[in-house]
Parts: C-alpha cells; structure tokens; sequence
C-alpha cells in the first residue's frame, strides 16, 4: 500500500539515481587512491600521534598503505610495537 | 586591480563556454568591465556563442608571441559597453602557450578589467595547466552525471595540487522533474559527493540552443529560464548574499509536501 502511495507521488523504490550515486562514490574511492605520498606521511605521523599515547612503536618499520581490490579500498598498517605503556588495562 | 575567474570542468560538453559567456554578459549588464579570455586554442568556440566570430583580427596566440599589443586583440562587445573578449588562436595548439605567458597576461588583464573570465579547455593537460595558471578563483561547471561529477572531482584535486583553493561548483542542466522522480542527482547529492561550496543551480533550458544559434547569450532573455539563474551567480560572484532560487531548491514544492507526509527522500 505504502509503495502504492509512493509511486503515485512518484518516488519509486530506488530510483536510477540511488544506483549513481553508489556506483560515483566506488569510482571517487578509487580515483582518490592515488594521493600524494606527502599525503601519505602526513597520515602516518598524525597515528604516530595518537598510538604513542598507548604504545611505544617502531616507527621505522611501521607501513602504511592503501590496498585495493574491485569492489573495495582498505587502508592496511603494520605497526610494530616495542613496549605497551602502563594503565592501558586500568579503567578510568 | 580586478579578478580573475576560471571556468573549468574536467569533461567536455557540460557548458563550460555557455556559462562563461553569459556570466560574462552578466557582469557587463551590471556595469562592470569584464573581458572573456578563451584559453581553448585551436578549438576556439567563445568567439561564436558570444556571436564575435567575424570581428576577429588577432589573437590571444599573437599576443603572447608579440604579434600585436594586448589591447589590439581585444574585441569589443558592441551590445554591452564595457564587455570585451580576447579570442583563442585557432590553427596554432596548446603549446603556443605556457602558463607563466598565461599568467603574465592575466595580470595585465586584471588591471584594465574588474573581472577577467577565463573558459578553460576540456581535459587535464597542457591546456587546462595554462588556464587555471593566472586565475584568482575557479568556478567548476558539472551535470548530474555520474561521468561529469567524477571529472569535476579530478578538477578539483588538480586545482588543490596547484594551490588553487575553494573552487565553487555550478551544477547546469538540472530537470527538476527528473530529480523529483529520483531518476537524477540531486544538489545535495553531488555537494555532498565533492564537499565544495555550491555556486549556483542552472535548469536545463532549450532556449540555451536557441541563444546559441543566435550568437545572443541567454541571460539577456528575461523569458530564458537559465537567465534568472546565471545572474544570481553573477550576483554572488560579485559578492551579494543570494539566496537560492524556488527551482534551485531540492525537488522544490513537491517534495516539500512529499517530506510533510513522511514519504521525501529527506
């Protein structure tokens, strides 16, 4: 019924428009991939940042990258850590 | 000193002369002085939409390679005073120009006019390099189209890369009913995909061919729907808070009742 009453006030369940924007927003992640590797660091020293609040790690050996596959764009780290800092089990 | 505007997109066919063109008239009929600049060489086309194509005597080509002084090459709109445009070389390429000529040229430009509108070449090489070179702002035309939305998302990385910040988008040839039936992007849509500052919103509008045909920007026609929307752009570029249009706005009155019952698209 409720469709009924939708597609008479001309919404159909998923117009061809849903389907652009989906297929524009997999096509941007791809096309944007391609950043700049100064983009890159500057990533990579902003969770530098933020992990050594927790943990001391080997920022030498750290990688950062982004990988993709067809249907998808993962940014994949390997993070070597030296040391876990104290009261990372404690509740605050 | 004035500005200097580029009007880019990426994809071809998406209005980029049309809207260089009738925002130039624009300015002219608000009384600024506004010179066209067609950095498509060897495709020039701005020459025949703005209907100058027979008073051209040199161009932008002769003026970088000395040929001629600047002011030579500059037509004078007949219709509207202090309009002008420097037209692009026609048998010569991209590479008859270098960006640092283009911003040389730009500078000169800025100090005799109070806008200098720059329509850039299709595509992201040589030509689109030299265009964007010596602009203060980029406009960025698109379509709803996936192909057209995609380009002007590469535009705008590029203008980024080069230190060009803050682009703003028109979005042309919208078909409200379309959008209504959810068979087109709306402006939300394609804000939200490319995360820049929305300029203005032009229907699709047959009279645009027609204008064309003529050689006689639209915007000078009040019965053109797209006349209304290129001079609030105008406006805006000039620095006026204006509002967005009834068209301009989402799905406009239906949608709103639709959102009212609790069947909108939100």
């Amino acid at each position: 019924m409720l469709d009924l009453i939708q597609k008479m006030l001309g919404k159909e369940a998923a117009g061809s428009k849903q389907i652009a924007k989906e297929r524009l927003r997999l096509v941007l992640v791809h096309d944007r991939v391609n950043v700049s590797p100064q983009f890159m660091e500057i990533l990579k020293e902003d969770m530098i940042k933020v992990i050594s609040n927790y943990m001391e790690i080997n920022e030498r050996e750290m990688e950062v990258n982004l990988t993709q596959t067809e249907s998808s764009v993962a940014l994949v780290a390997s993070i070597p850590v030296n040391r876990m800092k104290r009261g990372g089990s404690s509740i605050e | 000193m004035g500005e200097v505007i580029v009007v880019t997109s990426g994809k071809g066919g998406v209005g980029k002369t049309t809207t260089t063109a009738n925002l130039g008239t624009g300015f002219a009929l608000m009384g600024k002085k506004v010179v066209l600049v067609d950095a498509d060489i060897g495709l020039r086309n701005l020459d025949v939409v703005m209907g100058l194509e027979n008073r051209i005597v040199y161009d932008l080509v002769d003026v970088t390679d000395g040929n001629c002084r600047l002011k030579q090459a500059l037509i004078r709109d007949k219709r509207y005073e202090t309009l002008y445009l420097l037209p692009a070389a026609q048998t010569r390429d991209k590479n008859a120009v270098n960006p640092e000529q283009m911003k040389q040229l730009c500078t000169e430009l800025a100090e005799e006019f109070d806008y200098v509108l720059i329509d850039c070449p299709a595509g992201i090489e040589q030509g689109f390099k030299n265009a964007i070179a010596g602009a203060d702002r980029a406009v960025i035309v698109t379509t709803p189209e996936v192909s057209a939305v995609r380009d002007a998302d590469r535009i705008i990385g590029l203008l980024e890369a080069e230190g060009k910040h803050n682009p703003k988008l028109i979005v042309n040839r919208i078909r409200p009913a379309m959008v209504r039936k959810g068979d087109m992007m709306d402006i939300d849509d394609i804000i939200e995909i490319l995360a820049v500052d929305l300029l203005g919103i032009i229907p699709e509008d047959e009279y645009i061919v027609i204008s064309t045909n003529r050689g006689e920007p639209a915007i000078v026609n009040p019965a053109s729907s797209a006349s209304l929307a290129y001079k609030n752009i105008v406006r805006r570029l000039n620095g006026e808070n204006v509002p967005l249009m009834s068209f301009e706005v989402n799905g406009g009155i239906m949608s709103k009742l639709k959102r009212f019952l609790g069947f909108g698209e939100g």
